[in-house]
């Protein structure tokens, strides 16, 4: 995208909060406040993904427009005036904040939602305890990894990333209508039963951590997950040659999980199933990577599924 | 691991390709054909099996996956096992003042359960479009044998449905091809002066020679004389604007189409009526099916569009069977196809049935329904007139615009001008229901009050007192006894903050229970959101929770407010724009939430 920006040099003057901006043409407005460094909450854009403006948090008031404007997505054209501080813009971006946290479950959302969300006021007590959610249990399918959609938000990332964005899997789609609009398989058949070749990349582009890691979900569940203990080394994986960068996430000297960087030319973030799991060989031997680090053998009886497959190579 | 198809899920589909004018062969068929197909898989076995989904799948090279996205989309294509005669017991808005309840308390000790597997079962429905014979439903039908759209009934009273149904027992419910199924009292009455109505109940809807002899097919002439260009200069002098909705000028679409540069340019008859209250489009594509052809015929003429969609909503089966014949007549006569009226020029018409979406009425939702896709809308700009159906030049007319456009071209669009006001030319129909003497549908021209047109409909129920007005259906605002002498324009009713929609003037008494009526449009928004979007998908929910607690005596209408203005700022559409307005005009006109507890 960028590139393609680049390569026209013409650029769209316009006006941000009465900031005058010059972005290049075919930026979005989001671009050209990231440009300007007004902060803009987004929630379902990704920069490797085709901007799909369902969740609405990035609305800016536009002259002009009746209703507001997806920074991510509409393009800056000449004369627009922008407005991103309006009292339009943050109510809705409060409502959109309140209405998302009052009906998912966002406890691991980014650490920046929370900070919008006092940014803009949110409040989402205020529609009661009994307010609908999408509460439910989470599906624990496999091994590798587990949909907690209890947590989504219906970015519709993950259904990108399975189809033509990355992976053209197509083992997800959108179903339903209205509330009741999910993330799904075929008449809801399990992952193993889908068209699903356990890439991963649906994980690597979800927002709430609703598609996550096993070994995360095991280790979140038994208390033992703790990011501040972990380090992340970059290395380049070893199974094939198209030289995909990987990035090991590893807690006392085993790794719990493998991201790819979203800025890497060969992988945009994403991976297959052997880069993204296959890593049990690196510690065949270890003790149990979900295990509490310090005493494996007293690790507690898992009652959310079979540990994870890590027979010794020998 | 994957369902196989038995023998009738095969058959259903593979019957269905088979019978495309360019039967799919080899080659998997377009995409576009997916929800056609998917609604073959249910007229012939009731819903949309794993192994019938599965098969669909195979044929098109479509993962299975992304067709059960779409079929779940649509009200009309279950995904679980459903009786093959299905009653949708229409509990809207006007049905439920007639008495909704009271039907689907017979209903369920008839059938059983709303939503049962056995031969005939019910489920409550949002507007069937038959609000003129409230209570309504419309009943679905399906089997391997007969198939058809005409196997399916259109609104009927649900007590006439109910005696035939116990009677044959779910056997042929179709209404006879010439009975007229809206009431239209100025007709009735022989009522002169007449134009959108004019041929109704006079020309027979089966006959083209009947429609010919009634001057049917003059415009299309008189089009062919002016050329593309001077039909484009006649609309946009007549200053039409559409009668959706919205209210564009239909003139200036014309003109953005035809001069776009892109091809092939769609023409596309949004016929997918479906806003609570209206049945207006119903009526004239049952009654006078010829006039919107020869319409859509002018349109794709002047505008450069060789192939056209006409859309109708999936619970229009008798609209559906007459455009259908009135198609394949008009294709025998020339009318239609290749060198239409040996003028030079191509033009066809391929029907669309809905899957039961309200949302599919929103242009851009219609672009992806028609597609093949899930009927969510998309972002504009890029507007359907530079980038629409296909990605190409579109336009999309409503079916009553259409048919103003004959006589534009016979009388010419200034001549056309003079009736009416200066922001509203021509004449309006207005879909008159709730507590009124005579409900049904009605021409008259812009400028007429609310008050003349309530006269005409015999005024309020006889020993009854006027509440309110809801103008524009659930979409709309209300309006009260006070008000009565707004005119019926789109100027007017916009200063006084209202709309006129799509022509819904549903009357409510004083006996009717407004708090009742909002909850169910608060119900309506939220099973027809299409989930999208944030703010529609969750706030139409709370706006129901939070007007339930209104209701209740909590103190929510600022909560209420605020719900309405992050819905009609934040959503991408139309719909979730709208989700808000009647509730809010109900509390801003205190006809619910004063004087609660707390």
């Amino acid at each position: 995208m960028s590139a393609a920006l680049e390569a026209n040099g013409r650029t769209v003057a316009l006006t941000i909060d009465g900031r005058d901006v010059a972005v290049p043409e075919g930026a979005t407005l989001l671009m050209a406040c990231r440009a300007a460094e007004i902060a803009t909450p987004t929630l379902c854009f990704l920069e490797t993904l085709a901007p799909v403006n369902t969740c609405r948090v990035c609305v800016v008031e536009v002259e002009g427009s009746r209703a507001l404007v997806p920074a991510c997505s509409r393009p800056a054209e000449p004369g627009m005036v922008v407005s991103t501080d309006s009292e339009r813009v943050r109510h809705s971006r409060k409502m959109v904040l309140e209405f998302l946290a009052s009906s998912v479950d966002m406890s691991l959302a980014g650490t920046e939602i929370h900070g919008w969300m006092e940014t803009y006021g949110a409040n989402p007590g205020r529609y009661g305890p009994v307010a609908e959610s999408v509460a439910q249990p989470p599906k624990v399918q496999d091994d590798l990894y587990v949909r907690d959609y209890s947590k989504c938000i219906l970015c519709y990332k993950c259904v990108q990333a399975c189809g033509v964005e990355a992976q053209n899997t197509f083992a997800i789609a959108v179903a339903g209508r209205g509330f009741d609009a999910r993330i799904s398989t075929e008449f809801d058949v399990t992952l193993p039963d889908s068209a699903c070749v356990y890439c991963g990349n649906c994980i690597g582009v979800c927002p709430t951590g609703a598609l996550i890691f096993k070994t995360e979900f095991d280790m979140r569940r038994q208390g033992t997950w703790d990011e501040s203990r972990q380090s992340v080394t970059r290395t380049v994986c070893a199974y094939c040659g198209v030289g995909c960068n990987l990035d090991l996430h590893v807690q006392d000297n085993r790794i719990v999980k493998v991201t790819s960087p979203l800025d890497h030319d060969v992988t945009s973030g994403h991976l297959c199933i052997k880069g993204r799991f296959g890593w049990q060989h690196v510690q065949a031997g270890l003790d149990d990577p979900a295990g509490p680090a310090p005493a494996p053998d007293t690790a507690p009886g898992s009652s959310s599924g079979s540990p994870p497959d890590r027979r010794p190579a020998s | 691991m994957a369902a196989a198809p038995g023998a009738a899920e095969r058959e259903a589909v593979d019957a269905f390709l088979a019978s495309l004018a360019e039967p799919a062969g080899e080659m998997p068929p377009p995409r576009h054909l997916l929800l056609p197909a998917l609604h073959a898989l249910v007229d012939a076995i009731g819903w949309v099996s794993e192994g019938g989904l599965n098969h669909v799948c195979e044929r098109f090279g479509i993962p299975p996956a992304e067709a059960y996205g779409v079929a779940s989309f649509y009200a009309l294509l279950p995904t679980e096992p459903r009786a093959p005669v299905v009653i949708h017991a229409c509990d809207d808005i006007v049905c439920r003042m007639a008495g909704a309840h009271r039907v689907a308390a017979v209903l369920e000790e008839v059938l059983g359960p709303a939503g049962g597997t056995d031969a005939v079962t019910w489920l409550p429905s949002p507007c069937v479009g038959a609000c003129d014979r409230a209570p309504a439903a419309f009943v679905q039908r399906s089997n391997a044998e007969n198939a058809t759209v005409d196997s399916l009934a259109p609104g009927l009273p649900v007590e006439r449905l109910l005696a035939d149904l116990a009677g044959r027992e779910g056997t042929d419910l179709a209404l006879p091809l010439r009975s007229g199924s809206v009431r239209i009292p100025q007709v009735e009455d022989g009522a002169q002066g007449l134009r959108l109505l004019r041929r109704i109940g006079r020309v027979d809807p089966a006959s083209l020679d009947d429609y010919q002899a009634a001057g049917g097919y003059d415009a299309l002439r008189r089009a062919i004389d002016l050329g593309p260009a001077g039909v484009i200069r006649e609309v946009t002098d007549s200053r039409l604007m559409g009668r959706g909705g919205a209210a564009f000028p239909a003139g200036r679409k014309w003109s953005a189409v035809a001069s776009a540069p892109a091809r092939p340019h769609f023409l596309i008859c949004n016929a997918d009526e479906s806003e609570p209250g209206t049945f207006k489009d119903r009526a004239l594509m049952e009654e006078d099916p010829f006039a919107l052809i020869e319409a859509m015929t002018i349109a794709g003429f002047a505008t450069g569009c060789e192939k056209s969609y006409l859309y109708v909503r999936g619970e229009y089966p008798v609209a559906t069977a007459r455009l259908d014949h009135a198609i394949r007549e008009c294709r025998h006569q020339g009318l239609l196809g290749a060198n239409v009226m040996g003028a030079g020029f191509d033009f066809d018409i391929e029907i669309r049935r809905g899957g039961g979406a309200y949302i599919c009425g929103e242009e851009t939702a219609l672009f992806n329904s028609i597609e093949g896709f899930r009927g969510e809308p998309r972002n504009k700009p890029p507007f359907p007139t530079d980038r629409g159906l296909f990605g190409k030049p579109t336009v999309v007319n409503n079916v009553e615009t259409l048919v103003n456009v004959l006589d534009i071209v016979l009388e010419g669009g200034p001549a056309f001008a003079t009736l009416g006001t200066e922001g509203s030319t021509g004449t309006k129909l207005f879909c008159v229901s709730g507590s009124v003497t005579r409900p049904g549908l009605y021409e008259v021209t812009f400028g007429t009050t609310l008050r003349q047109l309530l006269d005409l409909a015999g005024g309020v129920t006889s020993g009854r007192r006027m509440k309110a007005v809801l103008l524009g259906g659930a979409a709309g605002t209300f309006v009260t006894p006070e008000r009565l002498d707004l005119p019926l324009t789109f100027e007017a009713t916009r200063e006084a903050g209202a709309a006129l929609g799509s022509g819904v003037v549903v009357v409510f008494d004083d006996t009717v229970d407004l708090a009742d009526i909002l909850l169910r449009i608060a119900a309506f928004f939220r099973h027809e959101s299409c989930g999208q979007c944030v703010p529609c998908r969750v706030g139409t929910v709370r706006q129901e929770e939070a007007l339930e607690r209104l209701v209740a005596g909590g103190n929510e209408a600022a909560l209420l407010e605020e719900i309405a203005r992050g819905m009609g700022d934040a959503s991408i559409c139309g719909l979730g724009h709208t989700a808000g307005l009647a509730v809010r005009s109900a509390l801003g006109l205190g006809l619910i939430g004063n004087g609660g507890p707390r």
